[in-house]
């Protein structure tokens, strides 16, 4: 027998009298919740409640996984406090209605199951995890600037604990199917071939569901508030409100809204209404939208796929190119005439592989042979991909085009990490210099989501695109950029940084400087920031973008061997990988601005020669590439907006959110 | 022989001395290792070779079938078809063997053949005593049952058995390697001395070739840790008769006289060739470094095993209208020095020769300056299913070295056989 069909969802039921409800949300290609969706959701719980099955399974009928969340549009459409109640209603008493239900219910989670994906799936009495990777469970709306709306903060914490509960609402970090089952959010991790019987047998098993141990119980009653401010008092070291309202938000609504986000009034700080219609929210959601148009960038760029990389250079950052590239599923070699390196680069590299995939030594394995030691470059001959990574030697590097040109297959993309030298002068040895692409990764690596993808003046097509297409499958973020000294980030970066080094010369404390800017909002100071850089790859790079005149305590500091966090000395002085920098004397008032004002004006300046194609990827490319405060949307964005807002004479001042 | 058969490259890792525990790599790890190093030089895909076949005498547990876990690790694919070859010492000769016979037969063209042995990862047995102690505690339920088992336990039962013992054990005479070794001595009259001058000889030669660079066969190895293995560990440049002269027997401890000193290293190591058909030098580009010409085998009494080489070089010769003298180079594979000396000395025993094969041995034992001429296993290590790919493809570099028209690999194998491998010079 077979019931209720509609445009986004399905239900039949099989001979034990479990009803399979099949998520299929129609005309897209994941389950997004759309408010659509939930009024037939809704409908068809209503018919399983008159003619009620003997249990209901809650699956997902499409390829991509269970359902990633929300529907994105509907939140960005929220424009008052009254759509914002409407749309955390819409679910959560969908969600309540589900968890009411009189007969037992399980949702069979195999891909992505995320924000309200994972509050439905908490509505439900079991959950069944498909054991792939693809499998994630999390929620990430405090990455968006809001709240989990539909249950989950009142729902999670009862499941799972307050402290894991807390760490996953706080951070949106996502967990693997194994990992789920381990903190309790899953009751059963199975693996696919048995997936649709492992939830016909869970549903009907009827099964205590879990209880929490009386520690955790106690957290989660009695001492809820203490729980709840002692995390607060850890957040506020990594985050602060004004920046970042919604985890301290999550917090209230657990310790004074009993996890009930519609509970709050509209005018509470951390209500939705309040936190969806915020600057912050805007820009955050404009973050995720930049971040999904540089995946498409790579997704939809086409062009021949590539298989077999070849690095040259296995010093830090091409070794961990390396690395990433072997984790993501290419045959890599590794190229160095120091064998050596090659070894100590393999050793950095299995030590990145194990923090990354914790306990799965099979994973780790099989990158280790995929990266393939190769110190006479044997791979160039067969490489799809070759990837310089040299030292900043013009010379050196031109004479190895030249070789690697000539033993390179007619078709194979040849790059360079630069991050200094122009494609054009490296290019200038070659047969076919329009063959040279660059392709710049971040340090770290394994870490930075951006890579600046250089297409020089008539380069081919083709190339341009295999390599977005490659960035995009090394999960990271591809953003295109013309030929020009710095790119975009480094060349909007580094005015930035060498003001900073001009207020150290004005005898502003350094410790004064990085706190004034962490405070405006960036993760790690200017001048610390130099430090880890490096003060002579800093004044390389600034002499390289003939940012005249130098700052003169930077070159004193290089010429006598003050390098920075490699040295144990720089602006600061460095133990044990952190800068001392002790407390920081007096506040400068004003400083953000002057530091600022030379990013703003050199991403701009960037735009206006064509380095990048419009603001949006000059913003996208200084949040990803450079830790540019999402919050405040990027440098271009942001400050049109303050411009905007200054016309306005009613706003009150703005300085201190952007000087 | 209708079908050419070519070396077309070939790699080893440094042979790794086994220290007492456990070494950094397991043997499929050794093997992929060197197979990726190798494979990434060619001119062809790895999923372009038609089978890979790899000896290996003691894969652990979890390698069952080890060639086909290796193919699938080098980035052979799955459509690759892998075989493991066990045949003791001769794994890795056995599996180049059956390579050729592949491509002879018509049935492939291009071949990746090699041998493996992580002798380091040999398990600890559990004694049979014990194995069958715990047998009957699964199966008794009561408590009394089990207290009486308990009382039948005994302490000496809980003792460990290295299985590489076992496996170095004739199982069927009951007797070590080594004292096959010393039967050798004690039959031929080879004294202490020699044998630890044929020590020091493939230690001198393994070190001078070192020297002069005539090891680039050998791709590094790169632990977890990011340590770095670029050559062999057990050749000792520096070690003098008196040290050698020092140490006990240790197959027969007391009265003996073969020593660790006198007989191969237990190492870990491997060794791959690529191996090419006519139509695929051709089809690939690939440039032949020596053909395969032929490869006899022998069996002989397990207690004088060492005498392989010779059993099994008598047809190999004969087959092939050679004698002993048109071989300009020779790579016998060094079990131990005491084995080495007996076959140079039965070349030689014309008694020997008409008692054991009915006919002269021909031109006696080739000459010492042309045997092993870079050392051999008691200074490189005997990674036992590596051995016989080493040899070979140590002896193809040797022979474009020296410019010479023919050489043989030949090695005798544990349980009493031998093995020989005829190589050409291509132009």
């Amino acid at each position: 027998m077979s019931s209720p069909w509609g445009a986004h969802m399905r239900v039949e039921r099989d001979w034990e009298g479990v009803a399979w409800l099949m998520l299929d949300r129609a005309g897209e290609r994941v389950n997004s919740l759309s408010a659509a969706m939930l009024e037939e959701f809704d409908r068809v719980i209503g018919e399983l409640e008159e003619d009620p099955p003997n249990g209901l399974v809650i699956a997902s009928a499409k390829e991509a996984g269970f359902v990633p969340g929300a529907d994105i549009d509907e939140l960005e459409a929220i424009d008052s406090a009254a759509a914002a109640r409407a749309l955390a209603e819409r679910g959560s008493k969908l969600f309540e209605r589900i968890a009411r239900l009189p007969f037992p219910t399980v949702a069979l989670i195999r891909g992505h199951c995320l924000g309200g994906g994972l509050e439905l799936a908490l509505a439900c009495t079991y959950r069944v995890v498909v054991d792939e990777p693809a499998t994630r469970l999390g929620l990430p709306e405090v990455q968006l600037g809001i709240v989990p709306a539909w249950g989950g903060i009142r729902r999670l914490p009862a499941l799972v604990g307050p402290p894991v509960a807390l760490d996953l609402l706080l951070t949106g970090r996502r967990v693997s199917a194994r990992r789920a089952r381990k903190l309790g959010l899953a009751d059963v991790c199975v693996a696919p071939r048995v997936m649709e019987n492992a939830a016909r047998r869970v549903v009907m098993s009827g099964r205590q569901c879990r209880h929490l141990p009386m520690r955790e119980l106690l957290m989660a009653t009695v001492l809820r508030r203490l729980v709840a401010s002692r995390a607060r008092a850890r957040l506020a070291v990594r985050v602060r409100r004004e920046h970042y309202p919604a985890p301290y938000a999550i917090l209230d609504i657990w310790a004074r809204h009993g996890g009930d986000a519609s509970a709050v009034p509209d005018a509470d700080p951390a209500s939705l209404a309040t936190l969806a219609c915020s600057d912050t929210a805007h820009n955050l959601l404009r973050v995720f939208r930049l971040r999904e148009r540089l995946q498409r960038l790579g997704l939809e760029a086409g062009g021949e796929p590539l298989q077999r990389v070849h690095v040259v250079g296995a010093g830090t950052m091409g070794g961990d190119i390396a690395a990433l590239c072997a984790d993501r599923g290419f045959d890599v070699t590794l190229q160095d005439e120091r064998v050596e390196a090659i070894a100590a680069a393999i050793g950095r590299a299995v030590v990145g592989w194990r923090q990354r995939h914790r306990d799965d030594e099979s994973a780790v394995r099989a990158a280790r042979d995929r990266l393939v030691p190769d110190p006479e470059g044997h791979g160039i001959a067969h490489a799809d991909l070759i990837i310089e990574a040299i030292a900043e030697d013009l010379d050196a590097k031109r004479t190895l085009f030249s070789r690697i040109e000539a033993a390179a297959c007619t078709d194979a993309v040849l790059a360079t990490n630069t991050s200094s030298l122009s494609i054009e002068a490296i290019a200038r040895g070659m047969a076919k210099p329009r063959r040279l692409i660059g392709m710049h990764f971040f340090n770290p690596v394994a870490r930075m989501p951006l890579v600046e993808v250089v297409s020089p003046r008539g380069a081919g097509r083709a190339a341009h695109s295999r390599a977005l297409a490659f960035v995009h499958a090394l999960g990271k973020l591809p953003l295109p950029v013309a030929s020009a000294p710095g790119f975009l980030v480094n060349a909007a970066l580094a005015p930035y940084l060498f003001e900073a080094l001009r207020c150290v010369e004005d005898g502003i404390p350094p410790a004064t400087i990085d706190e004034a800017m962490c405070a405006w909002g960036m993760q790690i100071g200017p001048v610390e920031l130099v430090d880890r850089i490096g003060l002579d790859v800093a004044l390389a790079a600034g002499r390289g973008l003939g940012l005249d005149p130098v700052p003169a305590q930077l070159a004193e500091h290089v010429e006598a061997g003050r390098l920075g966090a490699k040295s144990g000395q720089g602006y600061y002085r460095w133990k044990d990988g952190r800068a001392q920098a002790g407390a920081a004397p007096g506040a400068a008032p004003g400083l953000a601005g002057r530091l600022v004002a030379p990013l703003v004006a050199a991403a701009r300046e960037a735009l206006s020669r064509g380095v990048v194609a419009d603001a949006d990827l000059a913003d996208a490319g200084m949040i990803f590439g450079a830790g540019f405060p999402p919050f405040t949307g990027g440098p271009l964005h942001s400050e049109a907006r303050r411009q905007l807002t200054e016309t306005e004479p009613e706003t009150e001042d703005q300085e201190d959110v952007f000087p | 022989m209708s079908e050419a058969i070519y070396i077309v490259d070939g790699a080893r890792t440094p042979f790794l001395k086994a220290r007492g525990g456990p070494g950094p790599f397991s043997a499929a790890d050794l093997a992929t290792a060197c197979g990726t190093q190798l494979l990434a030089r060619q001119p062809f895909a790895p999923n372009a070779l038609d089978q890979v076949i790899l000896g290996c005498a003691s894969p652990a547990p979890d390698e069952a079938n080890i060639a086909r876990v290796v193919a699938l690790r080098m980035g052979c694919g799955h459509r690759m078809p892998a075989w493991t070859t066990q045949r003791n010492c001769a794994s890795g000769l056995q599996a180049i063997d059956s390579a050729c016979a592949e491509i002879r037969l018509g049935r492939a063209d291009l071949m990746l053949a090699g041998g493996v042995d992580a002798l380091s990862r040999t398990p600890l047995l559990f004694s049979d005593a014990f194995v069958r102690w715990l047998a009957d505690w699964r199966a008794e339920r009561s408590l009394r049952a089990r207290l009486r088992l308990l009382r039948r336990l005994r302490l000496r039962d809980l003792a460990p058995e290295p299985a590489l013992l076992r496996g170095l054990t004739d199982p069927v005479i009951g007797q070590m390697m080594g004292q096959t070794a010393e039967n050798l001595a004690a039959r031929f009259g080879i004294s202490r001395d020699e044998m630890d001058t044929w020590a020091l000889r493939s230690h001198a030669r393994a070190a001078a070739a070192r020297e002069a660079g005539q090891f680039d066969e050998i791709v590094p190895l790169i632990g977890p840790d990011g340590r770095l293995y670029a050559a062999d560990d057990g050749v000792r440049a520096d070690s003098t008769p008196a040290d050698l002269a020092r140490l006990k027997p240790f197959f027969d401890r007391k009265y003996g006289n073969v020593t660790a000193g006198n007989s191969s290293q237990v190492t870990d190591g491997a060794a791959w060739l690529v191996l090419a058909s006519e139509r695929a030098v051709e089809r690939h580009g690939l440039c032949p470094r020596a053909r395969i010409v032929d490869c006899a085998w022998a069996a002989l009494d397990p207690a004088e095993m060492g005498l392989g080489p010779v059993h099994a070089c008598a047809p190999l010769l004969a087959r092939n209208d050679l004698n002993g003298a048109d071989i300009g180079l020779w790579e016998i594979n060094e079990a131990f020095a005491a084995q080495v000396i007996a076959c140079l000395r039965a070349w030689e025993d014309e008694d020997y020769c008409r008692e054991e094969f009915g006919m002269d041995c021909g031109t006696g034992a080739p000459p010492i300056g042309r045997i092993n001429i870079d050392g051999g296993a008691i200074a490189l290590g005997h990674p036992v299913g590596a051995t016989g790919p080493r040899i070979v493809l140590h002896l193809a570099a040797a022979m474009r070295r020296e410019a010479v028209a023919r050489g043989i690999a030949t090695l005798c194998v544990g349980g009493g056989q031998g093995g020989a491998m005829l190589l050409e010079a291509v132009e």
